[in-house]
């Protein structure tokens, strides 16, 4: 009980030492795994040890000559590319009419381009191969990006509304009373104070189409192998160190790329 | 209505009604037919599931492995948003940052960096046998325990969020008269700190459960061929079976399932003291 006679308040720093201790506990767990891969990458061994063997460059120097990794890597960014600027044309615009209409269809058109997040993405998968095959056609690259864009476009319009929402109504309505068009206004005023969600969202959007397993799993055959996939399949059948080392490669470029996006997007408050 | 607002909306809406809508709604025709053709109409897919306990003890593990996951994630998930929620803004968008860390970082690379840690002779083995804890190897790596500590790991950011984004708007005023009239802190935690963080928290166990439900990498690289969960048995059913009809039916038992489990968490929200008087 704190009162004015004891100095100490126990009860408090129990509760302040409770869950600072707690919070140091997990960071070490969510962090500590990608410094071990990082450093499990650099043996000079064979073996995936912790501590590894030696520290050699070596498994790096291999990636070089990957070439079946190197070709999934580059169909990755390719599509993650396209699925991040179709995300980003699509869903801003719908995320600006869902904000400005109080009618029923933008409730109802909010919930279903959410559905994807609560959806389990396999299932969606599977049903756009059954989809497509129905169709007479078969999985292609075109198809993998409209796959993607289902499954990443709600953290575009998560981040989208977020931003709508602190938006000051009153700058808008003066852009207009001053004569400006609805797409001058967008492109002048709106867009500069949403576009940090904007950014957000779609660093989310491609970090997820990179990272997406489920849907490419049934819309990517073996022509055009995914990153994601590849690794997988490299880690169920023999698990060697060179995963290891595109898995630093992987965390450091993600770390990059994660501060830039904070800097100029202020990703971590734009995500809450 | 304006026009232009719906004029907005239409080509994303476009895209979802044929590369969404029209997918799913085949997958339920499909789980229908009795076969690929999408020939003759049939319950023996649903009956097949029904009468099978192994299809349900897979759908109940899955269920279940859900609510371990995310129990554990809240475990950590609310000191740190707590802890964030008090810290001077510069420490809290550092907290933040590696928390979201994880979820980031490619799955099947954080994935495979606890195959490392949770082996044979991994990480915490070596420790364990180190500090004499342990004479044998413990088996971690494709058990239950491994693959909900994972997941609590590499979900932790959908949990920290939201509980973080309500404690944010919650009136400080509120715990701060909680304490002048008396109650210690880890009462006013109790009575009043976490009754009105509740609508933060269970928006958090929404998307931590339903991401992790559906985790296919993780669940199959940390868990193994043995321990089988509803997207592995989809995907084995699909890909490996080839028994479409049938990997539509469970596919679509799944989705109901958990949009059963979210729907409830929903309906809680609503009957969370923060909401009850409006």
């Amino acid at each position: 009980m704190p009162s004015a006679s004891t100095p100490i308040d126990w009860e408090s720093l129990s509760l302040r030492f409770t869950f600072a201790a707690i919070t140091a506990v997990a960071i070490v767990f969510l962090v500590g795994p990608s410094l071990i891969v990082i450093l499990t990458s650099l043996t000079a061994s064979q073996s995936l040890r912790f501590p590894p063997d030696g520290l050699s460059l070596r498994w790096y120097a291999a990636l070089l000559k990957a070439d079946q990794m190197q070709q999934a890597a580059w169909t990755s960014l390719v599509v993650a590319g396209w699925t991040t600027f179709l995300c980003a044309t699509l869903g801003t615009p719908a995320a600006l009419a869902i904000f400005r209409s109080h009618r029923l269809w933008a409730r109802l058109f909010d919930l279903l381009f959410m559905s994807p997040l609560l959806l389990p993405a396999l299932a969606f998968g599977f049903a756009a191969l059954v989809f497509i095959y129905q169709l007479g056609l078969r999985p292609s690259i075109p198809f993998l990006i409209l796959g993607h864009v289902i499954v990443c476009v709600p953290f575009v319009l998560r981040t989208t509304l977020a931003a709508l929402s602190q938006l000051d109504h009153a700058l808008l309505d003066a852009s207009a009373s001053l004569g400006a068009s609805g797409w001058m206004t967008f492109r002048r005023v709106t867009l500069p104070l949403i576009g940090r969600g904007v950014g957000a969202g779609s660093f989310l959007a491609f970090m997820a189409s990179f990272d997406n397993v489920p849907v490419s799993l049934f819309l990517a055959d073996e022509r055009t192998e995914v990153l994601p996939i590849h690794l997988w399949q490299q880690i169920e059948t023999n698990l060697d160190v060179r995963t290891a080392a595109v898995s630093g490669v992987i965390v450091v470029i993600t770390l990059l790329l994660m501060l830039v996006a904070e800097r100029f997007a202020g990703l971590t408050s734009q995500m809450r | 209505m304006r026009d232009s607002d719906l004029r907005l909306v239409l080509p994303l809406g476009a895209i979802f009604a044929v590369c969404f809508a029209a997918p799913l709604a085949v997958l339920i025709a499909l789980s229908f037919a009795s076969d690929t053709t999408m020939r003759g109409l049939t319950l023996d897919h649903y009956v097949r599931f029904i009468t099978d306990p192994f299809n349900y003890s897979i759908l109940w593990n899955t269920l279940l492995l859900g609510v371990k996951a995310t129990l554990l994630c809240l475990l950590f998930a609310y000191p740190i948003a707590w802890i964030a929620n008090r810290a001077r803004a510069r420490w809290q968008a550092v907290l933040l940052f590696l928390v979201i860390l994880p979820i980031m970082t490619s799955v099947v690379v954080r994935t495979f960096s606890w195959i490392v840690i949770l082996g044979r002779q991994g990480l915490l083995n070596q420790v364990a046998m180190g500090l004499g804890l342990t004479a044998e190897p413990l088996r971690l790596l494709f058990t239950e325990l491994g693959v909900v500590m994972v997941l609590a790991q590499v979900q932790m950011p959908l949990m920290v969020l939201p509980i973080l984004t309500v404690m944010s708007k919650t009136d400080p005023n509120l715990a701060d008269a909680s304490r002048a009239l008396g109650a210690g802190e880890w009462r006013t935690l109790w009575r009043v700190t976490l009754p009105l963080s509740l609508p933060g928290v269970i928006a958090g166990c929404i998307l931590t459960y339903s991401a992790s439900v559906t985790a296919f990498v993780t669940q199959t690289l940390i868990g193994g061929a043995r321990l089988v969960y509803m997207p592995l048995h989809i995907y084995q059913q699909a890909i490996g079976a080839n028994n479409w009809p049938f990997a539509a039916a469970i596919s679509i038992i799944f989705m109901v399932a958990v949009l059963c489990v979210v729907a409830l968490l929903n309906l809680l929200i609503r009957m969370t003291p923060a909401n009850a008087e409006r």
